[in-house]
């Protein structure tokens, strides 16, 4: 904002307080949302349950196949009862949450470098730039992402051996995930940035900024981004739900995260064969999966409209 | 009209092109053809070579691509592995209507997937009925009745049904109408397969069987539509132009459904007319919970066996009826809207 609109907000202010900035306007506006503040309540309670529960259960409880107690249903000892190689759900529902959300969150931020990048190369280049990059978001946009993931899942599959961070072993597959999900998902967000772009660059003070010899990696990221924040924003954060949704599908087809590490999709992987007998197998991580979703969803509809006061809902 | 049409298609060449290249180099990336097909048996190294050859695959990915666009039966191939190319090839390429035999198989790709469409679009058609009538009621009436109970209790299950992943809603689906009312002898419904193998393939029979794949397929795209119809709707429900048409006289019924809907339904057509062409694919994962014989399944199997020129065929029909899809959806603007025009 420049700071002529906040003079001129001030003088039109009644009461004599400060003028608000457009993030104090947003947040005010975000916090009367009440399903943004019930996914939020949420999303922070899934948060506490993955990172709490895990000082209580350690990791290698999650993994621990004790073949004496395969496919217990609920009780004292376990919970959420126990799969087909003994090992505790409610554990592996800890864990598995922690890889399911960082999957989302770095899926998206692939996802984000990617359409931001390709968006505003080809917004405010324009050309034969444009035309080609264009071209290939429409491709990747005809082509059904689910059917993309399973390709790329495939190929990539057992190409990354299992690694170790902070002390944790991790299955490479989670990479591979984390770098498929983002490359089959930047193209809404590249159409966005694209046309806001396309828009700002004719504004006056891209001009000013031009005959100031501004160079314009500054001028695209420092001027023409901020002002294009608030869809990426959104787009971001719904963003974190369908990444989450295609881990658990891949993963539900057995392409996905390969044991022994735990996500909410592949502990769903197996269970199908336990639909009538042994349904504590797929209620809960399923469960999990879609409070997480539901209150990201919740989030982001909550930001759409503090973000952009012209919806109306 | 026709010469736009007729652009839009010159157009839409490339858009094919780049389609075919990119899941072509994808799809040969994705493994060994031949590594899954003697079953467990392993195949000999003579005979490895042999089917290489046959299939074309000691040949490099480009003249690969090449064979599989415009066929090979101008050219002479080496068969033998005597280094002299001595046969005549076979292969007509796609662009002459050869669209290639499954490897698996050996059957032609047109023969699976005839044989799976019809299946799929079975499936899929009946729920995009579903979809499109329910969201329309729901979306309507939420829309009249706008910050009601009915209205805040609609859009709170829209964002439930929204967020559900389809295998959970199909589990639940089957725990509940199958495993459950079948526990307390209640009738239940099937939960795989298209029809009853002891009673045949009757029309009874088929759509006692799509009851629950088509309804967990539904709840998904219903919550998301009946969002998107609703907002629509309070687009223009509070226009001038509906005042005047209730103003004229005119009777609720026709100034929701031909001025307001109207109106309304260009969203909505959009949203429809990028959905349709990926029904041809069938629903990859619902198909396979219900055990389904779509199209979903015949892509799963072929990715799984690295089955190229069936992965092909099945995205090139999908393309290509994006492709034809978003023609139609842009022609139908001008139907809803007269002041869309094209030429």
């Amino acid at each position: 904002m420049s700071a002529a609109s906040s003079l001129s907000l001030q003088d039109a202010s009644p009461t004599g307080r400060p003028p608000q900035s457009p993030i104090q306007l947003a947040w005010q506006r975000f916090r009367h949302h009440k399903m943004a503040m019930l996914g939020v309540g949420l999303l922070i309670t899934i948060l506490i349950y993955v990172t709490v529960g895990a000082w209580i259960f350690s990791e290698s409880d999650a993994n621990y196949n004790d073949l004496k107690a395969r496919l217990q249903s609920p009780s004292a000892a376990h919970p959420f009862g126990t799969d087909g190689t003994g090992r505790d759900i409610l554990a592996r529902t800890i864990y598995g949450g922690q890889i399911s959300i960082i999957i989302g969150l770095l899926a998206v931020l692939v996802s984000l470098t990617l359409g931001v990048l390709i968006g505003a190369i080809a917004g405010f280049y324009g050309g034969i730039v444009d035309s080609i990059l264009m071209r290939l978001t429409e491709t990747m946009f005809t082509i059904p992402q689910l059917f993309l993931l399973i390709l790329l899942g495939k190929m990539l599959s057992g190409k990354i051996p299992t690694f170790t961070l902070l002390g944790r072993s991790f299955s490479g597959s989670v990479i591979v995930i984390i770098g498929v999900i983002g490359a089959t998902s930047w193209m809404y967000l590249a159409r966005i940035v694209r046309a806001n772009y396309l828009a700002l660059k004719e504004r006056e003070y891209i001009t000013a900024a031009h005959c100031l010899g501004t160079p314009n990696g500054y001028i695209i990221f420092r001027h023409i981004l901020p002002n294009t924040i608030a869809p990426i924003v959104v787009s971001a954060t719904l963003g974190v739900a369908s990444a989450i949704l295609s881990e658990a599908y891949i993963s539900f087809l057995g392409l996905g995260v390969q044991a022994p590490t735990a996500t909410w999709g592949n502990m769903l992987n197996q269970a199908y064969h336990h639909l009538e007998t042994e349904p504590w197998m797929w209620f809960f991580p399923g469960t999990f999966i879609l409070l997480t979703v539901l209150a990201i969803n919740f989030l982001g509809d909550g930001l759409r409209d503090a973000l952009d006061p012209r919806t109306v809902t | 009209m026709t010469r736009y049409i007729m652009r839009r298609l010159l157009q839409a060449i490339p858009l094919l092109v780049l389609v075919s290249l990119i899941v072509f180099v994808l799809a040969n990336a994705m493994g060994d053809p031949l590594a899954s097909f003697g079953g467990r048996r392993r195949i000999r190294s003579s005979d490895r070579e042999r089917l290489t050859r046959q299939l074309g695959l000691d040949k490099p990915i480009t003249v690969q691509y090449a064979v599989w666009l415009i066929g090979n039966d101008w050219m002479d191939i080496d068969l033998d592995g005597d280094g002299i190319a001595d046969s005549k090839g076979t292969r007509q390429g796609i662009l002459r209507g050869d669209w290639g035999k499954s490897f698996m198989e050996k059957r032609p790709v047109t023969d699976l997937i005839r044989e799976r469409l019809p299946n799929t679009l079975l499936l899929m058609v009946a729920s995009e009925i579903v979809i499109v009538v329910s969201s329309l009621v729901i979306g309507i009436y939420s829309a009249l009745k706008q910050y009601s109970f009915v209205d805040h209790l609609i859009t709170g299950l829209s964002f439930v049904g929204y967020s559900m992943p389809i295998f959970w809603t199909a589990l639940m689906m089957m725990y509940v109408f199958a495993v459950k009312l079948k526990q307390w002898g209640l009738p239940y419904f099937p939960t795989v397969g298209k029809y009853d193998l002891s009673v045949g393939p009757t029309l009874a029979q088929i759509a006692w069987h799509m009851v629950l794949p088509v309804t967990s397929i539904s709840i998904i795209s219903v919550a998301g539509y009946t969002r998107f119809i609703r907002s629509s709707m309070l687009d223009v429900i509070h226009d001038d132009y509906i005042r005047t048409a209730r103003a004229k006289g005119l009777t609720e019924k026709m100034v929701l459904f031909r001025h307001a809907l109207k109106n309304a339904s260009l969203p909505l057509v959009t949203i429809v007319g990028l959905d349709l062409p990926l029904l041809l694919g069938g629903a990859v994962v619902t198909e396979s919970i219900f055990a389904w014989p779509g199209m979903g399944r015949l892509y799963w199997n072929a990715a799984q066996d690295t089955d190229v020129p069936v992965l092909m065929g099945i995205l090139m029909l999908i393309s290509g009826a994006v492709v034809v899809f978003q023609i139609i959806t842009d022609i139908t603007y001008t139907f809803l809207d007269p002041r869309i025009r094209y030429d």
